[in-house]
């Protein structure tokens, strides 16, 4: 009967229209709406060029980051040197060339930044992934060891997180490895608790309940079924934490505890520092650092922002 | 006329950089005083927009309404926010599936309904409070003042629902707007809100629309049905009519596919196959074709029209209809016939007794392109009803 | 006999306070007592409204909440005492079907992992490649094409994601498998469509079911006896026609005359029995009979004071009522007003003002 196979192959061709993607993972759409997204794209660009920046910086400076033009130090002119042909960002208050300094800070940045946010992330995981499982699967005694695990987290939080820093500096000495883990330190909680949140709703949903019902091993159910789903507002964070990593810098080393060695090794925060004390008379030696800073934190802050809705789609409007 | 006058009313979604998506698609109802108006359909067909699209409540942005919606003389889907604001609560009011999530949690149930008294009926202080405690006992709320100071998660679910039913009726709306009002309720509350329901629109000649997806609460409360599908109305009859003789496959299908409390057990459901996923465009033929047992090449080309085979006023949005239907009670002509048609080929063909002669055997053929959901095997439920009337 | 049997199955949560040790201030009686059987190759339905411990009850057979007291008897193996390890590897043949079709499947697992996990946790179906060929054959049995192996649950429709659930459960060879509202959640055309699977399977596999829901149209559908429980207790058991037929307690009554019909003629000729009130917390369950508060039936001796056991009456049908006997025979009187007529019409000769506006 032909209308019969024309009608089916009729149907065919106008239902072909609909088909949909297939064998795509949760991570993969999330990844095609990331890419979709205006927000990210801006932060990824922002970050990208800091990256590159970060990377080739040292090589392409005009000069070395101490370099001083000996003649032309403040206390010596009373006056400042501004943006010129041979120094774009003019000269600092020790006579050396800012634009130069910025270049070569952006990799001490970088590396604070994320260093301290891998210590606080791995750090505050290990704890909380520990608690959660406990919480979730642990019975009345894992409960217990929960709740005594999140109150020492609690108390963390509640110390005001400069004073913490400042404490952990303090005991380790002034270095630049002390502020990335005073910085990492403060981090901790933060991550500590989100992981925990999220596996406690995971580990109350239904297909937690299934694997149960199904007979798996309770370690089994934490690492395949609850971790994986627990992720994603943890590397949101990361992405967030390492725009404030960078800021909590620059406050210690207004403080006085970043880095030390800050001659050689230049790092914006601690540039925005020295520069307070000419903030009347020279107020561009701390536009340019601070405007990186905002800059860069802005990029990370964007794409965190976007990764967030892109994991999350129910978020959105 | 008509106290509510939707015709072709279409609601079109564009969202950024995808395809505009049109979730309803020609609707058109009238809904009189005193009337209960049902749009019902499985989710996705559209019902829920059209509520929000009456009462003002879709966003502007990204949203292209069509048609007309005439209240009264007024084009509810042109007028501006301030004027629709008006006419919310005053004349039209609406109550949602989920009264907690519509509830405000923070302020108390009763401030909640002296604040509409005071918006709207410009009532102050005392006498609000006790109109508001007047309406919480008209809606069957028992101990009113006391529960005017609660907050909405201290009242039962039934509870809430009659307190959102309250503040509907605050200022005495000529039209009510119920979305899924019941669904969230178990059936012995259900019953109860639907009675309430009911005593409004008897006694105050509340207009009421009615949206659901439960077949059994159309059968008992309204007057009149619009079975909708994909953004269309694919069936729209008085519901004596519609529950006598379904008369458009899916009508007829979602009809067959719902356990009867009252049914002999062990008669078989009769499942309609695949999924709402599984559709056309209206633009390409009928939007309903590939979930269709008995559709013909005919359905393929171009959107149906709305025709009355079986009578006047029973409108069915297709071009091979279900002639037979369980019951043949109303006078259409072809009925008679229909059913002697069916009687005659039910011994040898058990597997169709409902479909006009020449579009027979195709309902096995349909199953190589659905790939989803199992193919149901067509019963003789026809010839069991017969027997037992 | 039978394959699974309840004994006074009790699941009492208890509820805590306290700022980092906690001490209980009270109990929720989310099940108190129920005893029922489940024979093999058949469907025990269990209906009763949100709240009433359906669920619990469930979940306690697979030892998913903590047991307070009671037993779970499983071919002759008192689940309620067996230590957890073991109890995990008996949960292969007590399986479970969620009502959340996509809650209850991991998003991030696809397919072939979901369906190969349960396998892999009790040691069957061979190698990679064998555990493949088998689900592929799962597959085929509850209607889904072979392709869907390597995609993820939402890329699904929901009656195809419940396919996925029931196909989880079906690859363990299960003895029992649990619907916990299995079509709830579904459209009312995908509804028909898993309770013919549902029906078919139990055929084709000789399951045996034990389906927990709300609708009492379903359950009556599906099952060959059905379980009536309010608040953590049941008050009827029947066969699934016997109870329809006579329904005896007056839950049960009330309850079916609230079950819309789709058919005018029946809606309009039909009496209801409207419950007053809302369902007691079951933190503080009521004195004596648990519906007292509620039933329409409630006389003043005994009911209030004396709580009523699962009698049977005949038949295999069991009644939790002090009355039952009597309000059959019509001989004690109905004492609340709550009955409303039957159509629309009739209601509206029974209005005597419209209150003015």
């Amino acid at each position: 009967m032909s209308t019969k196979t024309d009608k089916i192959d009729r149907l065919a061709e106008l239902t072909a229209q609909q088909e949909s993607s297939s064998g795509a993972s949760l991570w993969r759409e999330a990844l095609k709406r990331l890419r979709a997204s205006k927000m990210a794209l801006v932060g990824a660009w922002i970050i990208a060029v800091f990256l590159l920046l970060a990377i080739i910086g040292p090589w392409v400076a005009p000069y070395a980051p101490g370099q001083q033009w000996r003649g032309e130090v403040f206390v010596n002119r009373a006056e400042f040197v501004g943006a010129r042909a041979e120094n774009w960002f003019g000269l600092d208050h020790l006579g050396r060339d800012i634009f130069s300094r910025m270049l070569v800070g952006a990799r001490q940045t970088l590396l604070l930044g994320v260093v301290s946010t891998l210590i606080g992330l791995s750090v505050g995981a290990l704890i909380g992934s520990f608690s959660g499982a406990c919480a979730t699967l642990g019975g009345r005694v894992g409960q217990r060891i929960d709740s005594v695990v999140m109150r020492c987290i609690d108390i963390m939080l509640a110390l005001p997180s400069l004073l913490l820093a400042v404490s952990v500096a303090a005991v380790l000495g002034q270095s630049m490895t002390t502020v990335m883990i005073a910085i990492g330190v403060v981090q901790i909680p933060v991550f500590a608790r989100l992981l925990r949140g999220a596996m406690l709703v995971q580990g109350g949903s239904d297909y937690v309940l299934a694997a149960h019902s199904l007979g798996i091993r309770k370690r089994r159910i934490v690492l395949t079924q609850i971790m994986p789903n627990s992720l994603s507002p943890v590397i949101v964070q990361a992405t967030l934490s390492l725009a404030t990593a960078i800021i909590e810098a620059a406050a210690l080393s207004f403080l006085g505890l970043g880095n030390p060695d800050s001659a050689k090794n230049p790092e914006w925060g601690v540039m925005l520092t020295q520069a307070q004390n000419y903030a009347d008379s020279a107020p561009m030696m701390a536009v340019y650092p601070a405007l990186a800073i905002i800059i860069t934190a802005l990029g990370f802050t964007l794409l965190g922002e976007a990764m967030r809705e892109a994991l999350d789609p129910k978020l959105r409007g | 006329m008509p106290l509510l006058s939707v015709d072709e009313l279409s609601i079109t979604f564009t969202g950024r950089g995808r395809r505009d998506v049109r979730a309803v698609d020609g609707v058109s109802f009238d809904v009189d005083q005193g009337q209960v108006v049902g749009l019902v359909g499985e989710s996705g067909c559209g019902k829920s927009v059209t509520s929000l699209a009456l009462m003002g409540l879709l966003p502007k942005k990204g949203v292209k309404l069509g048609g007309r919606a005439e209240y009264d003389g007024k084009d509810l889907l042109t007028l501006s926010s301030n004027a629709m604001r008006d006419m919310r609560g005053k004349h039209l009011a609406m109550i949602f599936q989920d009264p907690l999530s519509s509830l405000n949690p923070v302020i108390p149930v009763g401030l909640q309904v002296t604040e509409i008294l005071e918006r709207h009926r410009g009532m102050k202080g005392a006498a609000a409070r006790k109109e508001a405690a007047d309406l919480l006992d008209r809606v069957g709320i028992p101990d009113p003042t006391r529960r005017l100071k609660e907050y909405p998660h201290q009242l039962s679910g039934g509870m809430r629902q009659r307190a959102l039913i309250a503040m509907a009726v605050a200022c005495a709306p000529r039209m009510l707007i119920a979305d899924e009002p019941t669904t969230a309720l178990d059936v012995t509350i259900q019953a109860q809100i639907l009675e309430l329901l009911k005593e409004l629109v008897d006694q105050q000649g509340t207009a009421l629309l009615m949206i659901t997806h439960d077949l059994g609460v159309v059968a008992g409360l309204c007057d009149q049905v619009n079975v909708l599908y994909a953004g269309k109305a694919v069936e729209s009859a008085g519901r004596r009519e519609l529950f006598a003789q379904p008369t458009h496959p899916y009508a007829h299908g979602l009809l067959g596919s719902i356990p009867r409390l009252d049914a002999p057990r062990g008669e078989p459901l009769r499942p309609i196959r695949g999924s709402i996923n599984d559709r056309i465009d209206w633009a390409d033929g009928c939007a309903f074709a590939p979930r269709c047992d008995h559709y013909t090449l005919e359905c393929l080309s171009g959107t149906p029209q709305l025709t009355e085979p079986v009578g006047a006023g029973h409108g069915v949005r297709c071009v091979n209809p279900v002639l037979t239907g369980v019951e043949v009670k109303t006078l259409g002509v072809p009925a008679e016939q229909a059913v002697d048609a069916a009687a005659a080929t039910a011994p040898a063909e058990p597997a169709e007794p409902k479909i006009p002669a020449q579009a027979g055997p195709e309902a096995d053929g349909k199953a190589e392109t659905d790939e989803g959901d199992a193919a149901p095997e067509a019963e003789p439920e026809a010839e069991k009803k017969k027997d037992a009337s | 006999m039978s394959l699974l049997e309840l004994d006074d199955v009790k699941v009492h949560f208890p509820v805590k306070k306290g700022l980092i040790f906690d001490r209980t201030v009270g109990h929720v009686y989310a099940v108190d007592g129920v005893s029922l059987s489940v024979e093999e190759g058949q469907t025990y339905g269990l209906v009763g409204e949100s709240g009433c411990g359906k669920t619990t009850l469930g979940r306690s057979v697979l030892r998913l909440v903590d047991i307070t007291d009671g037993s779970v008897n499983f071919d002759g193996t008192d689940l309620a005492k067996l230590p957890a390890e073991e109890m995990r590897t008996f949960r292969r043949r007590l399986q479970m079907v969620f009502q959340d079709p996509l809650g209850s499947l991991n998003p991030r697992q696809n397919i072939e992992s979901i369906l190969s996990e349960g396998m892999a946790a009790h040691g069957i179906g061979g190698t990679r490649e064998e555990r493949r060929e088998k689900i592929r054959d799962i597959l085929a049995k509850v209607g889904l094409p072979a392709n869907a192996l390597a995609r993820y649950p939402h890329e699904f429709s929901g009656g195809q994601r419940q396919r996925i659930g029931i196909a989880r459960a079906l690859v363990l060879e299960p003895d029992v498998i649990i619907c916990d509202e299995p079509v709830s959640a579904l459209d009312v055309s995908i509804q028909a469509q898993v309770i013919n699977l549902l029906e078919e399977l139990q055929e084709s596999l000789g399951l045996t079911y034990l389906v927990i829901a709300h609708d009492l149209a379903v359950v009556r559908h599906i099952s060959d006896v059905i379980g009536v429980m309010y608040l953590g207790s049941l008050v009827e058991e029947a066969p699934s026609d016997a109870l329809y037929a006579e329904p005896r307690h007056p839950y049960t009554k009330a309850l079916m005359s609230a079950v819309p019909v789709p058919d005018p003629e029946v809606e309009d000729r039909r009496e209801r029995i409207l419950l007053t009130g809302d369902l007691p917390s079951p933190a503080n369950p009521p004195a004596g009979c648990r519906f007292h508060t509620r039933c329409p039936w409630a006389q003043d001796t005994l009911c209030a004071t004396e709580r009523p056991a699962l009698k049977d009456v005949g038949g295999g049908h069991k009644v939790a009522c002090h009355f039952a006997a009597e309000i059959a025979a019509g001989t004690v009187e109905r004492t609340a007003a709550s009955v409303v007529p039957a159509t629309r019409e009739e209601m509206a000769d029974r209005v005597v003002e419209t209150p003015a506006e």
